[in-house]
């Protein structure tokens, strides 16, 4: 029996990925300037609740990434100019978080 | 006319606009899934749906924009070849970079879903030639992100070259400058948010939309 728990742990072991991994967070924000219809709801409930004091609401999108070790910044910043952001409208800023 | 319609995973009126291809050329349009990489030969128009696709998922259009499928049509649409996206069609055509600018959620807040009065401000192009300039027409809408926006100058560059093929005349979802459909800079590609295609005989209310598809038949063939 201890050899059959031992055999069990080593494919354990074998199959847990080996490289590091990585995360980053994009943050995509509507440029200035750009209507935000959704941040002004925000801002009439914030007020319809009793919260004075808010000036003014901006909604955007936090996207998280889990990423392979070594995927370059220029990568990063292709993915959100391709598709993560429409810079037409919107803004992005990276955010990496190396971890073991 | 050889049309080609392009189905992508939530569109929803893809049959709608193919019943009118069909009733003004006689001809059955191809449907072409979003993951086909290319057209079927001869293709010499194509309509991009309105729908939902993805769900809208990240902004709408957004993924569909970036299906194998794309490639084919903006490569058709280089060659001159008449390409209309209505509706959640036009918000892929500004999301792929074929149309400037972009569409936004609606300035109300709110699914706006019924008939709106439109101005034919340019009788000239591929798609408006079956109507007089300055026109009213009435075609339904059904959208949620249909405000359209972008920059000063490109708002400027689209009314100077009479690019601006159809205004709303009254206020509809607070697109800048009123703008409901446009061209590009070579005239055969047309956006537009309301949907000619659901106004194609009088059992729809109206069938102001029919003279948009026949204005193409006569060009195109």
């Amino acid at each position: 029996m201890p050899e059959f728990h031992l055999a069990s742990i080593a494919l354990r072991v074998t199959l847990k990925p080996k490289g590091k991994t990585m995360k980053a967070r994009v943050f995509v924000t509507l440029k200035p300037g750009v209507l935000d219809p959704q941040g002004k709801a925000i801002h009439h409930a914030l007020e319809g609740l009793g919260f004075a004091g808010v000036n003014d609401v901006r909604a955007g999108k936090l996207i998280e990434l889990d990423l392979a070790d070594g995927t370059s910044d220029d990568q990063i910043e292709a993915m959100c100019r391709k598709l993560l952001a429409n810079t037409v409208i919107e803004n992005f800023r990276i955010e990496r978080m190396e971890n073991a | 006319m050889n049309s080609a319609v392009i189905v992508f995973p939530g569109s929803n009126c893809d049959r709608d606009v193919a019943v009118a291809l069909e009733q003004v050329t006689g001809r059955k349009a191809a449907m072409v899934w979003h993951k086909d990489s290319d057209l079927p030969g001869g293709t010499d128009f194509i309509a991009l749906p309105g729908g939902f696709s993805y769900g809208d998922y990240l902004r709408s259009g957004a993924m569909a924009a970036r299906s194998p499928i794309m490639r084919a049509v903006a490569g058709a649409a280089g060659r001159g070849v008449p390409v209309i996206g209505i509706c959640n069609g036009f918000q892929v055509l500004t999301e792929a970079g074929l149309l400037p600018g972009a569409l936004m959620r609606n300035a109300g807040l709110s699914f706006v879903c019924r008939p709106v009065s439109l101005r034919v401000e340019n009788s000239q192009s591929l798609f408006t030639c079956g109507y007089e300039a300055g026109e009213t027409v009435h075609f339904p809408v059904a959208h949620h992100d249909g405000n359209y926006q972008a920059d000063e100058a490109t708002l400027d560059r689209l009314e100077d070259q009479a690019r601006v093929a159809f205004r709303y005349q009254e206020e509809v979802n607070g697109s800048a400058r009123g703008i409901a459909g446009i061209l590009n800079d070579t005239g055969n590609v047309l956006g537009l948010m309301p949907h000619p295609e659901r106004a194609i005989e009088p059992a729809h209310g109206g069938s102001d939309g029919r003279r948009l598809f026949e204005g193409l038949l006569e060009t195109v063939s």
